[in-house]
């Protein structure tokens, strides 16, 4: 067998970043979470190749094999993926929400249907000044 | 290259599928990489539960993203920064499939040689995550718990609804009802396998619960949620959800009683690997309860949504 040596490392950089990339470029929320999501698993898939034992068997009692690959990183990611997407799907409630009061799920947008909004409630009378002046 | 395409497509619904099979192809690594367990729960959950629910959400929001305003130059110079940095960081790390690699050093070479003797079943995933990590199992549980919740509290408890308009419904999709049908049964039992048979083979609570969910939403898919909700009323699930959690609490309070720490399961028989095995079974089904129904639950919250807009 081929020693793969760093790869496995090396993928998980590489899916971690393009979630990163996602989570930071992208102004849509739905893709964010996707984003999200790839990050997560980029996670999972370093832990479990960190538990990776060559020759090594899954972790379940068989006679006559003595390496098994260890059982403590599948645990945390099994229970792991279950809570990403309990979260994932806050995540999707919180934005079917943001949807309902904006009317879109683009960050620019939100943000700028926000800043209108402060300044119409802060302060209406400069808001219709500046509106004469300009 | 599923993660580019990703990046690259800007039709939401594309990528959600994108996405299903990427999550997909991740469980076959895992099952290469000696994780059957967890190729087992990423192939339900992943390819199977996220998608639905992406899905259900997109219908709720919209399909197209809209394009990008800012040039994209300064993310991906910070991305590249990082990414260097990581594999930098790698350079030091233990090399892949190396035994003596720091994380076969603590605590793990124990559950491999004592568990199989102290918890007396085969499938040391098991052990490790209801018996010797029971605590962490609990938590977690608890927060997928906390989890239905708050999509319960953002998206609304059920009101009384009108039923579904039939132009929705796949009414004329005879062959796919058909087959649906067929599959259930299947589904179901297949769940309940995975369930009990967690101890021996792969498998345990949270993926029987997934799996059991994933059977009642395609049941809804095929046939209208006036189906299911005959067979699982919407009330039930927070007040089943709950049940799993007391399940898996009370097994620890039984064992205090008993004067023994908290999830102890040698208090539960007067043989120790005897207990053992009735807890980790006791667990696993307020597990199981706890996940099925918190994600039906939030596949119910999503579709009740739908119907109101």
């Amino acid at each position: 067998m081929i020693d793969p040596g760093l790869y496995n490392y090396w993928i998980v950089v590489f899916l971690m970043m393009a979630g990163f990339y996602v989570v930071i470029s992208q102004g849509n929320l739905v893709k964010k979470l996707v984003g999200l999501s790839l990050f997560q698993t980029s996670v999972f898939i370093f832990y479990i190749s960190m538990g990776k034992i060559s020759g090594g068997e899954a972790p379940i009692l068989v006679e006559g094999i003595t390496v098994y690959s260890n059982p403590l990183p599948h645990v945390l990611i099994l229970t792991a993926i279950v809570v990403g997407v309990a979260t994932i799907s806050v995540g999707l409630a919180l934005v079917v929400r943001i949807h309902e009061a904006y009317g879109t799920i683009e960050e620019d947008e939100i943000h700028e249907q926000d800043l209108i909004d402060d300044e119409t409630t802060e302060d209406p009378s400069s808001f219709s000044n500046g509106e004469k002046n300009g | 290259m599923i993660a580019i395409a990703i990046i690259r497509l800007r039709d939401l619904f594309a990528i959600v599928i994108l996405f299903g099979i990427y999550s997909f192809l991740t469980a076959v690594l895992f099952m290469d990489l000696d994780a059957v367990d967890v190729a087992f729960t990423e192939a339900a959950v992943g390819a199977g539960v996220t998608t639905v629910l992406m899905l259900s959400s997109l219908y709720l929001t919209s399909r197209w993203e809209a394009a990008p305003r800012h040039s994209s130059f300064l993310p991906l110079l910070v991305v590249i920064i990082t990414g260097a940095v990581l594999v930098y960081s790698t350079l030091d790390a233990p090399l892949y499939g190396d035994p003596s690699a720091p994380v076969h050093q603590h605590v793990a070479p124990r559950y491999i040689q004592k568990g199989p003797t102290e918890v007396g079943m085969p499938n040391m995933v098991t052990a490790v995550l209801a018996s010797y990590r029971g605590y962490d199992t609990f938590g977690e549980t608890f927060v997928i718990f906390t989890a239905g919740l708050g999509v319960m509290l953002l998206l609304g408890v059920q009101k009384p609804h009108k039923p579904r308009p039939e132009l929705n419904t796949i009414e004329d999709e005879i062959v796919l009802k058909v087959v649906v049908k067929l599959l259930i049964p299947l589904i179901l039992l297949y769940g309940l396998y995975v369930q009990f048979h967690g101890d021996f083979g792969a498998g345990g609570g949270f993926q029987a619960g997934v799996i059991f969910a994933t059977g009642f939403i395609l049941y809804d898919l095929a046939f209208g949620e006036k189906e299911v909700r005959k067979v699982v009323p919407a009330h039930w699930l927070p007040r089943l959800a709950a049940l799993g959690v007391l399940i898996y609490g009370g097994v620890g309070v039984i064992s205090l009683l008993n004067n023994k720490p908290f999830l102890d399961y040698s208090a539960l028989a007067h043989d120790p690997v005897h207990g053992q095995h009735l807890g980790v079974l006791l667990v696993e089904l307020g597990v199981g309860i706890t996940v099925f129904s918190v994600i039906l639950l939030i596949f119910y919250v999503l579709a009740n949504r739908r119907r109101q807009s």
